[in-house]
């Protein structure tokens, strides 16, 4: 198998120009090609049944009929050899360093603003800045607590940052359960190659929120707090929180009386210390945010202000995950650690700066714009693949409110082999996103989820948009 | 434990047990019909009339369906999901529930809860049941055993185990009752049963083989199959692990292990009334219920079951919401309370535009209590 696989003139994670398997591959392509077609297959159908058992599957907005789906996978593991992987992590760790101090800063004394490295306007214009929350000591000085930043990989083979998600973001539930998926299918191949463990992901994560909990407090009751079962990740909060041995709360199972938080028990009401929170700032606290949320939990933030409860991640992080934003990071990086980013950003244009607007304006239909403060892959132009209408709507748009959009370059992504059908095997377009835990240290477990666009010449991996994912294998050297 | 949590995994043990226990009714009543002759019409509707009415579902299926048919009544108590408490809705909601708490299930128990649902969700379950209803039947009824075991063989014995075993007996003990009452129709109103025909001997069999009673039956009554003996076996034996006595025993035990109050005391009204229908059970003889009349005893002691489901909740997870609205307010006013002592500090930059502020900016004054 994989005989008949063609780069097609991209680049290629697995072969390189001249067609020859890369190093950190050659160990798997060998064992793979002495499987049969029909074996392949056979193990391939035995995890999407795996999967769909297990229940490991997302819910789909706006579907009544079959509101779930298992996250279509893809058996060819995406290899990272250890060496780039260091080099991966050290950017990620110096990328991350500098969002926190940057919160810190914007959220106290606004250095950076003082020195006049990111102009004022685009903080204070900021959709998710929290004004409310300036001078606000959060506790132990972490902002983003988890992070997935998003990393891809051009023409040349060169890794970019393409974006960063401070908020909540998801997805880590899959890089477990394909690891543990693969493991089942193709326990040889693990022995032979030599592949990094992840298992010990919601460890790290506990014990990150154990460090966070609020002073005094000896032995902290934590918890997940969950919009409910119909949120698109309750797989994953579940999942979680269970391997965490943690509680998982919805918002009417907690209460705050005396700015602490309590939760409904058997047993009457018993105090919460830590809330591992995947519900968005603004649903968090109808008394401060959005007032018509049910999903969240009236006085939380009187609770947290008063430094009774922790949260992870911190109120007020959104800013850092704006487009706008991003823009900036390297600066952020140079100013807060002068130092040199070791993975760089993809080239951005802001459309506030009049210069940029006038280049995105006239490009429009080369350049990919993406509105500040979306995701999931809404709210986005493909320039070369749009039609008149849909790039002449983004024009207005630009013009009426430049603040909320960048362009960047359309990014030829990295293919990878991918099964289609049978025994055809062709290159889809993906990308990375590791999972960055900070905690009392940074820590980030080896891999993480790579996405893959599954629709043939498609760019968007979001599984909201036809994406799929692989299971991510860091290998302890290089071949 | 969760208020929430608790209440998922009593309905989660609930809903297991009642898809298995109307598999068991339907899959009995379908091979009674077998030995059955001359059947006509209002025959047909008299033997299946009483399986509707035992999940107490009768006025839902006459809105769906006109006639109470074979087909139609399989299609209601199985497959249709208008009915609350047909085997695919039971099926799902057990499936809801467990998700809801799935941190809380062993990963074996979910496997094969979640299995069970997407063999009904999909066409496998009714291809199963075009090619031999018993075999179909013979899966639910052997995934919710397997479940039991698994259940068993797997979960820490913790606060939520007691809250599914309650759920699970609650369930069987109403179910058995129903089951008894299926054949209320063919007995005196009051006073013991005399002798019966042996169509009748083949219904009341079925019954036992419904709650698959019929070996431990045989075992001490031998095979005379005769109404008293049935029901007070269904009713009062006190080793069948059907029996309704045995059931409420369980019950009251998974009661007292949840609150840790001894045999004898009580702290709640669920532990009082449980007690008192042990107690019940246990000093009660078969004569005692056909001189009251066995449907109308059964009704009572349905009552009696719901009024414990009922206790349980209040006891334990129903815990008042507070109000929303009234909520808000009450956690606004603390906190204005709070930042007026404070020094306000001042917003370094001055700010461009407001979106989301607390309080009274927005507009709408807060009252003053």
């Amino acid at each position: 198998m994989l005989e008949h696989y063609d780069p097609a003139g991209f680049f290629d994670e697995m072969l390189d120009e001249r067609a020859a398997t890369r190093p950190h591959y050659r160990k798997f392509h060998q064992l793979f090609s002495a499987m049969t077609p029909e074996e392949f297959n056979s193990k391939r159908q035995s995890v999407d049944l795996a999967f769909l058992r297990q229940g490991v599957t997302f819910n789909v907005y706006g579907d009544s009929a079959g509101t779930e789906k298992i996250f279509p996978f893809d058996v060819l593991p995406r290899i990272i050899s250890g060496s780039e992987w260091e080099l991966l992590e050290r950017g990620l760790v110096q990328r991350i360093t500098a969002l926190n101090l940057f919160l810190h800063d914007i959220y106290h004394e606004q250095k950076i603003i003082k020195d006049g490295v990111i102009p004022p306007f685009y903080i204070l214009s900021g959709k998710h800045f929290r004004r409310e929350f300036v001078n606000f000591n959060v506790p132990k000085d972490i902002y983003i607590h988890v992070c997935g930043t998003d990393l891809i990989r051009g023409k040349d083979g060169g890794w970019m940052v393409l974006e960063d998600n401070g908020r909540c973001p998801s997805g880590v539930s899959y890089v477990l359960e394909n690891r543990r998926a693969m493991k089942r299918t193709f326990p040889q191949m693990f022995e032979q190659i030599g592949v990094r463990p992840v298992e010990h992901y919601p460890q790290e994560l506990v014990k990150m929120l154990q460090h966070i909990a609020p002073a005094g407090v000896a032995d902290p009751t934590i918890a997940l707090l969950t919009p409910g079962a119909h949120n698109s990740a309750y797989f994953e909060h579940t999942y979680l929180a269970r391997q965490m041995g943690i509680e998982i709360v919805e918002g009417r199972d907690l209460e705050v009386r005396d700015a602490h938080v309590f939760m409904r028990t058997t047993k009457g009401l018993r105090p919460v210390h830590v809330i591992y929170r995947r519900i968005d700032d603004d649903f968090l606290d109808p008394t401060v945010f959005r007032r018509d949320s049910l999903l969240g939990v009236p006085g939380l933030v009187h609770a947290y202000r008063a430094g009774n409860v922790s949260l992870a991640n911190s109120i007020g992080t959104g800013i850092a995950d704006d487009k706008v934003m991003y823009y900036f990071v390297p600066r952020m990086i140079k100013y807060y650690l002068d130092q040199e980013p070791l993975i760089p950003n993809v080239p951005t244009y802001l459309a506030s700066e009049e210069a940029d607007k006038k280049y995105i304006l006239e490009n429009l239909s080369q350049l990919v714009v993406k509105s500040a403060n979306e995701s999931g892959g809404y709210g986005m132009l493909m320039g070369p693949k749009a039609t008149k209408e849909e790039i002449e709507s983004f024009r207005g748009a630009i013009e009426k409110d430049p603040r909320n959009y960048i362009a960047q370059p359309m990014i030829s992504l990295s293919r990878h082999p991918t099964h289609i059908e049978d025994d055809v095997f062709e290159g889809r377009h993906i990308d990375l996103r590791p999972y960055i835990i900070c905690g009392e240290k940074t820590t980030i477990v080896p891999g993480g989820l790579t996405r893959v666009a599954l629709r043939k010449g498609s760019l968007v991996v979001n599984s909201s948009q036809g994406g799929g994912s692989k299971d991510t294998w860091v290998l302890y050297g290089d071949e | 434990m969760l208020s929430r949590v608790a209440n998922c995994l009593y309905w989660m043990s609930r809903y297991v047990e009642r898809a298995e226990n109307i598999a068991r009714i339907v899959d009995v009543n379908l091979q009674l019909l077998l030995d059955l002759r001359n059947l006509d019409e209002k025959r047909l509707e008299e033997h299946w009339l009483p399986i509707v009415q035992t999940t107490g579902d009768e006025e839902l299926f006459f809105q769906l369906h006109k006639q109470a048919r074979g087909k139609l009544v399989t299609e209601f108590l199985v497959f249709q999901m208008e009915n609350p408490n047909s085997i695919i809705t039971s099926i799902c909601q057990a499936r809801e529930n467990a998700r809801m708490v799935r941190d809380q299930i062993t990963l074996e128990y979910w496997e094969e809860l979640n299995r069970l649902y997407w063999f009904m969700r999909t066409s496998q379950g009714r291809q199963a049941w075009k090619e031999s209803p018993t075999d179909f039947f013979q899966q639910i009824k052997g995934s919710s055993l397997l479940l039991m075991g698994l259940s068993r063989a797997t979960s820490i014995r913790n606060e939520g185990w007691y809250f599914s075993e309650a759920g699970k007996f609650l369930e069987r003990a109403d179910k058995t009752s129903r089951i008894l009452d299926v054949r209320y129709m063919t007995l005196p109103e009051k006073g013991v049963p005399g002798a019966i025909t042996q169509a009748e001997a083949l219904e009341w069999s079925a019954i036992l083989r419904s709650c698959s009673g019929w070996d431990a039956y045989k075992s001490i009554h031998g095979a005379e199959v005769h109404p008293k003996l049935v029901v007070e076996f269904l009713l009062f034996n006190a080793d069948f692990p059907r029996s309704v006595r045995f059931c409420v025993n369980e019950l009251n035990v998974a009661l007292r292990r949840i609150s840790g109050v001894p045999e004898g005391k009580f702290c709640n009204d669920a532990e009082k009334l449980a007690g008192r229908l042990v107690a019940e059970m246990q000093f009660s003889t078969i004569d005692e219920v056909f001189d009251q009349g066995l449907h109308g005893y059964l009704d009572q002691l349905q009552f009696k079951l719901n009024a414990i489901g009922g206790a349980l909740f209040n006891a334990y997870i129903f815990q008042p919401f507070t109000n929303l609205e009234e909520e808000i307010m009450v956690q606004q006013e603390e906190q204005q309370q709070q930042q007026s002592g404070e020094s306000r500090t001042p917003i370094l930059c001055a700010s461009a535009r407001h979106d989301v502020h607390a309080g009274p900016d927005d507009g709408a004054p807060l009252p003053i209590r």
